[in-house]
């Protein structure tokens, strides 16, 4: 028997009203695979992540994490599962500290997760974990400025790390690249690149040169349906991908 | 979470400098009573203690929860109610009425958190104010125990057969030490990895859902918590008065707690404890000078409230810069 996909997708459908932002959406992502899920905006990325993760109900269709159905399942129970996430528009906990974000992030898996009293070994540990996870990002001179004070890149640097800290085994990355500098998305895409084989990766991206670089396999969402599936070159040569979508994007192939 | 920023130790410092010197100045309260009106002294320092921790334990869930309870008032009324209901059935010693009293208080606070916790904003306030509503109108029913016109204790309730809340200043003590505990167990409470994963809460549920935190979970036991320390709150109020009425859980009671920890400063728990103080005293000096007390008293409040945010903490805090 082959292992299970990390992540499987079967049939996800959801609506708007009438606007189905998600149609009978398939795919899968095996262990320590990229996966990039490219498509035209509005074409339902950001919803069918927030299916992923639980933060909206599909209206039909199965959601596996490592074959275990998650469909039904609270976010926070997926997340134990080992399924982690970041946001399109950068969500972290802006009064505290980076170092205390990534903290937060890694807490849930240790035995002092809701402690009613302090814990100062068990923090002490969990901040020095965090400080490995900053540097891997690049913000290591950055530790204890608060999040709200970060630059807006700084800022999505700091969600990817607390999305990384507890070594998932399923990441979800929505447009990780979006918004930032030159430089930081090319320390993005060298970390990203680190990961590979490590945790599978569920990749929504704009920036094609990250997606071909990254990607083990790309599938292509328009209008909440797959159109197209496969190895990256043969996505690329897809007449009915460049008709739909890269197209007009001619320039980025 | 409070970030470490360059202000930290300033602001650490005024964390535990405002409740010392208000925690010192209680604790002689009783000493300066001797050359005053002490009973009245007396009488309305304890009060102050008890709506301090009344406010500390709204902040919990006000502050750092971002759960604004316009209902907070019905523990007040349920802790005084055991109070009063366990004294009038001979069952009134601290050491069995007042966990008793916790115990109504934390049912209570499951079972209308749980409903109530679902909800955010102004759905979460009004259906604080409607569970406490219901309380307040079935204090009213309870014609055994007095109903509407309330219940009065026959006497205080002893601490292990000893009439030690008896005397006054003897209660005094008794409240002071109760809030002193209640303080120092919050402040644990606020820095654990609970406090800090309800700060994160308030401030981004999404977020902490998709690491893992139950935030429903995380909510209900704040509010829980919060609840059982109004209650002792209740129990406590109830012993002083020797008396308790279902206006203990009017909706105007709830209000007056958000106004003390708004006042004081939110999620601070010293900023509760300073407003509650800050509060009682007004009132008292205001409705001293003028019976119209009212119509000087709100302006103050919408005052350090629109400039001070952070309420008189915040103030104190600027002042000191
Ligand atoms: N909560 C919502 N209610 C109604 N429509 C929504 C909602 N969220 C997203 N949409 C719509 O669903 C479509 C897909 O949105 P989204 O998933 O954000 O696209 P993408 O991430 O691919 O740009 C868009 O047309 C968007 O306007
Ligand atoms: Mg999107």
């Amino acid at each position: 028997m082959t292992e299970a996909p990390a992540l499987a997708l079967d049939g996800l459908t959801k609506s708007f009203g009438s606007l189905v932002v998600s149609d009978a959406v398939s795919l899968s992502v095996r262990p320590g695979e990229i996966h990039a899920l490219i498509g035209p905006n509005g074409a339902g990325k950001t919803t069918l992540i927030h299916q992923v993760s639980g933060h909206l109900r599909p209206d039909a269709g199965r959601i596996a994490l490592a074959g275990t159905d998650v469909t039904a399942m609270a976010p926070h129970r997926r997340a134990r599962l080992g399924l982690s996430r970041t946001f399109q528009i950068t969500s972290v906990i802006p009064a505290a500290t980076a170092r205390q974000n990534v903290v937060l992030a890694l807490r849930p898996a240790t035995a002092a997760g809701l402690r009613l009293w302090p814990d100062p070994a068990g923090d002490a540990a969990l901040a020095a974990r965090a400080g490995e996870t900053l540097a891997l990002v690049g913000l290591e001179g950055r530790i204890d400025i608060p999040a709200s004070d970060l630059s807006h890149g700084e800022r999505r640097a700091l969600e990817l790390a607390m999305a990384l800290a507890p070594s998932p085994r399923v990441l979800l990355l929505d447009e990780p690249m979006a918004g930032t500098g030159r430089e930081e998305s090319a320390h993005l895409l060298r970390t990203l690149a680190a990961l590979k084989g490590r945790c599978a990766m569920l990749l929504v991206e704009h920036d094609m040169h990250a997606v071909f670089s990254l990607a083990d396999r790309v599938s292509v969402l328009v209008g909440g349906r797959i159109v197209a599936s496969g190895a990256p070159d043969a996505v690329r040569a897809d007449p009915a991908v460049r008709a739909a979508y890269l197209g007009d994007e001619a320039a980025l192939c | 979470m409070k970030a470490a920023g360059p202000d930290t130790a300033r602001r650490l410092s005024a964390a535990i400098l405002i409740p010392l010197v208000l925690f010192a100045a209680l604790a002689l309260l009783p000493l300066a009573a001797q050359f005053g009106p002490k009973a009245y002294i007396l009488s309305l320092g304890t009060r102050l203690m008890i709506f301090a921790l009344a406010a500390i334990s709204l902040d919990l869930i006000l502050g750092y929860g971002g759960m604004v309870s316009f209902g907070h008032a019905a523990f007040l009324g349920i802790g005084g109610y055991a109070a009063g209901i366990l004294v009038d059935e001979g069952r009134g010693d601290l050491l069995l009425a007042l966990p008793l009293a916790m115990a109504a208080s934390a049912l209570f606070a499951a079972a209308t958190g749980y409903v109530s916790i679902r909800t955010r904003g102004v759905a979460f306030i009004m259906i604080t104010l409607a569970f406490a509503q219901m309380a307040y109108f079935f204090a009213n029913t309870l014609s055994a125990y007095g109903g509407s016109d309330g219940l009065s204790l026959l006497a205080r309730s002893g601490v292990a057969g000893l009439p030690l809340m008896k005397n006054d200043t003897a209660f005094f003590y008794v409240v002071l030490a109760i809030l002193a505990l209640a303080f120092g167990a919050c402040r644990l409470l606020v820095a654990s990895p609970f406090g800090q994963a309800l700060e994160a809460v308030r401030q981004n549920p999404g977020r902490m859902a998709a690491m893992g935190y139950d935030t429903d979970r995380i909510k209900l036991i704040a509010y829980a918590i919060s609840g059982t320390l109004c209650g002792v709150a209740g129990f406590l109020l109830a012993n002083q008065t020797e008396f308790v009425s279902p206006s203990y859980m009017a909706w105007q009671r709830s209000g007056e707690l958000i106004a003390m920890v708004v006042l004081g400063g939110m999620g601070t728990l010293h900023g509760a404890l300073l407003g509650a103080v800050a509060f009682l005293a007004l009132e008292e000096i205001l409705s001293d000078l003028t019976p119209h007390w009212r119509l000087v008293f709100g302006p103050i409040l919408i005052l350090v409230v629109l400039m001070g945010r952070g309420g008189l903490v915040g103030l104190i805090g600027r002042m000191r810069r």
